[in-house]
């Protein structure tokens, strides 16, 4: 039987748009000290780590041997992990994976990108297949600017309610000091912002960002060694179904009705392993991967916080402000920071810091079960829930 | 750790150029001869590892282009990034924490459509040392010539490896390689980097491959043969080239060390029956052989001298014709834990070797063997 | 002391490249090929649940069965989403500057099950909508490349 797993220690950088004062091994080892230190222990205490990034977006092969100076990895176990955006989370469920074993007892997970380092557009572009996709697609923006234009389509949805998510990220933002954007852009900004791809405007979009996230993760037989309150990993589930950029609008609009598989299915094996039959109601703040404003209404739904549909009403309710039913995005979220690789771990580590009541002016009171998601690649999902009882047995 | 074992396995050939086949060919290949294999449908399959590297692929996310041709519709999956006995080792570690029954690991490789100079030199490090020129072959030349020097090994001695292997490969029909030389053969073949010629150097190759890890439970169930994992470890040693000892695979030594403790071998010369390591370069075999333990420093040629690696030898190391005959990036590595299987299950057909109950892999990652994970595999659980 | 003078220095890659020779496999090699001399589309049809793909591939996910049975499909179809790109981008596959704005599309050709992205000939948002008729417009000079068609014309402005 596997072992039951808690987050011990969390770091991160500022995220900022640009660390020309830091190597990527540099960038990585400021979140992995401050990591270390947060868990009171040291790198020899740590007995394996997990790496992730997007190799294109620093053009590093091999990042598990390069990092080695920053990650402290230095005669220990390493292994990198690549998914795409759902990097961050992959890396966290790694982390997850290793210690549940019984095969190490203390694991670093480490998320980070220099997209400063790189054209991240194109970067992007090259994820996908050079014979269909390459020649025509035009990255991440157009990509979700697609599924926009649908889901207005199907539901009526208006840029305005999509405006309205990109307003709370951002004010959300104001409270982190380790967010990249802080700026208090209001609705009526969003919306005279001007197009990137109609209807995605600038204002609806995530930043691109250099950061690092480390997060330290930990069996039931040592969390006693550690001095903050344990985070512990509830449950863990993901989808990477299709192949090809235009497959999710296809399996949307066909063979689930017109929603998110990817998502709902992951989503849904977590819900079940945990017994939360009512997100709403039963999780008391949501880390989300939301790359732009749309997503912060269409995946609200997927996830079962509301009906189809249903997302712009939730939103605009304030159920999902800070003060609300569940809050989403205290940190800001990904509209407010987005260094890819370290994105979804920071997810997690923002749970972590909520659940141990350690995060700050960002504090949501009481927190008892928190959700992150990761998103990237074609629609992929990666979904964590995580909590402060420690579960009764473990559960992937 | 609770037992794990190896049910199902499927490689493809290894060939220069497969230009026929994209990347979903070949991992849909190597996932159904591994499913037959089994004897398993893709159904009972509960989650997926796939192996890839962005950069061999000129893909940013290279695990999208076999989403499909993985069998991992509605499962759980993740993607290493690195060569297959990592990755084989996180469908393990998850297959262990008690999530999953069984875990599929597949890797894909086509080294002929990219420039492999290019690709591993990006794994230098930018601002220091790419612009030298530093890449596989290089960098390995550097290792080859401060371990040949340390030890007093030569030239002739790696090159003995080099004839074992691609002697060995005649009796593996997957194998790209198969060559009939003699020393004399591989000491005349061209220098490519001073002191590593043409015939110490692995080709560059297309293929794929897949294993099916399944909990004792399931295993048991699902096949009369199971192969069992008996320890696998992992270990890394320092970046830049100048911060190693080049002549001393430390690294290899701590990760042999805790999977044979795993494993319950004090003796693995005694202990171990066959060994499938990654000998990308000749010498790389005898310094491999060094630190998984089977001699000591500087002792690989004159092992290798002795006939004791040979098939019929004491301790037969890479039957199956090994890198040199064959060298999928990432896929190699899972085709060591593919070949320690087959011997220990008697199904590597013209390269069995009689009364293997216990084999080990190898794989590594970066330059010169930076980071190397052993695999112990064995017959009884 | 004087302070010391903070410079940071920024390596430039340069004219550094990754050359590739993707192959496209037998199905995609058919596929464009049709295209290029005979300005048609093909797609292949999975066996089990007998969805149309376009473009080809080798593996059905849901069902895991092998794709082998080529099909013709229609060179119309409707949108199924749309943008306008109007944000400049560099285009790593010619290392150009993409000339904005263009309509962009996800485009169901009839008879197939799957859809393909692709150009569209209409840059205002406002005379664009979901489901809207489209036809493939080809390139006089084709290289076996998803290029040969030059956009979709939009059939009912």
């Amino acid at each position: 039987m596997g072992k039951r797993v808690a987050v011990v220690g969390v770091g991160m950088t500022k995220q900022r748009s640009s660390r020309p004062d830091v190597t990527g091994q540099e960038l990585i080892n400021e979140a992995v000290r401050a990591a270390l230190e947060d868990a009171g222990i040291s790198r020899r205490d740590i007995d394996a780590v997990v790496i992730g990034n997007m190799d294109h977006f620093e053009g590093i092969n091999y990042v598990d041997t390069w990092s080695v100076d920053g990650s402290g990895a230095l005669m220990k176990p390493i292994m990198k992990l690549t998914t795409g955006g759902t990097t961050g989370t992959t890396v966290a469920m790694a982390a997850y994976y290793h210690v549940a074993s019984g095969l190490f007892d203390r694991v670093l997970a480490i998320g980070w990108e220099k997209n400063s380092e790189s054209d991240t557009t194109g970067a992007i572009i090259t994820a996908f297949d050079p014979f269909w996709d390459r020649p025509i697609f035009a990255g991440a923006v157009a990509g979700l600017a697609l599924e926009a234009t649908q889901y207005m389509h199907l539901t009526g949805a208006t840029e305005e309610d999509a405006a309205y998510v990109a307003a709370r990220e951002r004010r959300h933002a104001l409270n982190n000091p380790y967010a990249h954007l802080h700026i208090n852009l209001t609705i009526e900004d969003i919306m005279n912002s001007p197009y990137l791809s109609w209807p995605v405007k600038m204002g609806d979009m995530c930043p691109r960002t250099d950061g690092a996230c480390a997060v330290i993760f930990a069996s039931e037989d040592v969390v006693d060694e550690f001095p903050s309150q344990p985070a512990w990993i509830l449950a863990v589930a993901d989808r990477h179904l299709w192949a090809y950029t235009s497959d999710p609008y296809v399996n949307q609009a066909l063979e689930n009705g017109w929603w998110f598989p990817a998502l709902e299915w992951a989503a849904g094996e977590v819900y079940d392993k945990v017994g939360i039959r009512d997100p709403l109601k039963e999780i008391d703040v949501a880390e989300l991967y939301l790359p732009y404003s749309f997503a912060g209404l269409r995946y609200m739904e997927s996830l079962g916080f509301c009906e189809r549909g249903g997302g712009p009403a939730l939103v605009r309710s304030g159920a999902t402000d800070m003060g609300g039913e569940c809050p989403v995005n205290p940190s800001g979220g990904v509209m407010s920071s987005n260094a890819i690789g370290a994105t979804g771990l920071l997810r997690v580590a923002e749970c972590a810091l909520q659940i141990q009541g350690r995060a700050g002016d960002r504090q949501v009171p009481e927190v008892k079960i928190a959700l992150a998601t990761g998103f990237g690649g074609c629609f992929w999902s990666d979904v964590l829930l995580m909590g402060r009882e420690m579960p009764e047995k473990p559960r992937g | 750790m609770e037992p794990v074992a190896v049910v199902g396995v499927g490689m493809t050939a290894m060939r220069r150029e497969r230009r026929e086949d994209g990347y979903a060919d070949l991992v849909y290949e190597a996932v159904r001869l591994a499913l037959e294999d089994a004897g398993m449908t893709i159904d009972q399959v509960d989650n997926v590892v796939t192996v890839s590297n962005d950069f061999f692929d000129g893909r940013t996310i290279s695990s999208m282009a076999v989403q499909d041709a993985c069998g991992s519709y509605d499962k759980n999956v993740s993607t290493v990034e690195g060569d297959g006995t990592f990755g084989a080792f996180y469908g393990l570690m998850r297959i262990l924490s008690g999530s999953f029954g069984t875990t599929l690991v597949c890797a894909h490789h086509k080294g002929s459509e990219s420039v492999m100079p290019l690709i591993t030199n990006a794994m230098f490090e930018p601002v220091y040392e790419r612009f030298l020129g530093a890449e596989a072959v290089t960098s390995s030349a550097l290792q080859a010539r401060a371990y040949m020097d340390k030890f007093g090994v030569t030239e002739e001695e790696c090159a003995l490896v080099s004839v074992k292997n691609h002697g060995n490969a005649f009796r593996n029909p997957l194998a790209q390689l198969p060559l009939e030389l003699t020393v004399e053969e591989v000491m005349s073949s061209p220098y490519v980097a001073e002191p590593l010629k043409v015939l110490d150097c692995c080709p560059i190759s297309d293929g794929a491959s897949a294993v099916i890890l399944a909990s004792a439970e399931v295993a048991e169930k699902i096949t009369s043969k199971p192969v069992w994992v008996k320890g696998v470890a992992h270990c890394c040693d320092a970046y830049h080239l100048g911060d190693r000892d080049l002549s001393d695979a430390r690294a290899l030594r701590d990760a042999a060390r805790r999977a044979y403790s795993m494993a319950g071998i004090s003796d693995p010369r005694r202990e171990i029956d066959l060994v499938e390591l990654y000998d990308a370069f000749s010498y790389m075999e005898l310094m491999w052989l060094e630190g998984l333990g089977f001699c000591g420093p500087g002792e690989g040629g004159k092992l290798t001298a002795s006939g004791a690696t040979a098939p019929e030898g004491e301790i037969p190391v890479n039957p199956s014709g090994g890198c040199l005959s064959g060298h999928p990036v990432l896929v190699a590595g899972l085709n060591r834990i593919i070949e320690c299987v087959l011997q220990i299950s008697g199904e590597a057909g013209e390269r069995q070797v009689d009364g293997v109950r216990t084999a080990v892999a190898h794989g590594i990652n970066g330059p010169c063997g930076q980071s190397h994970c052993v695999w112990v595999l064995g017959g009884e659980k | 002391m004087a302070e010391e003078r903070k410079e940071l220095i920024k390596l430039e890659s340069g004219e550094a490249e990754q050359p590739f020779r993707w192959s496209a496999g037998v199905y995609g090699s058919k596929f464009l090929t049709e295209l290029r001399d005979n300005k048609r589309f093909v797609g292949v049809r999975c066996p089990r649940c007998g969805k149309v793909y376009v473009p080809p591939r080798n593996v059905c996910g849901p069902c895991f069965v092998e794709l082998t049975e080529l099909v013709p499909v229609s060179d119309e179809g409707e949108i199924i989403t749309f943008t306008v790109v109007s944000f400049g981008f560099v285009d790593p596959s010619t290392g150009k500057q993409k000339p904005v704005p263009y309509g962009y599309a996800v485009i169901k050709l009839d008879g197939v099950d799957t859809y393909i992205l692709h150009y569209l000939d209409e840059t205002d948002p406002q005379k664009i909508r979901v489901g809207a008729r489209v036809k493939a417009v080809f390139e006089e000079e084709r290289t076996g490349s998803m290029l040969d068609v030059r956009h979709f014309t939009l059939l009912d402005r």
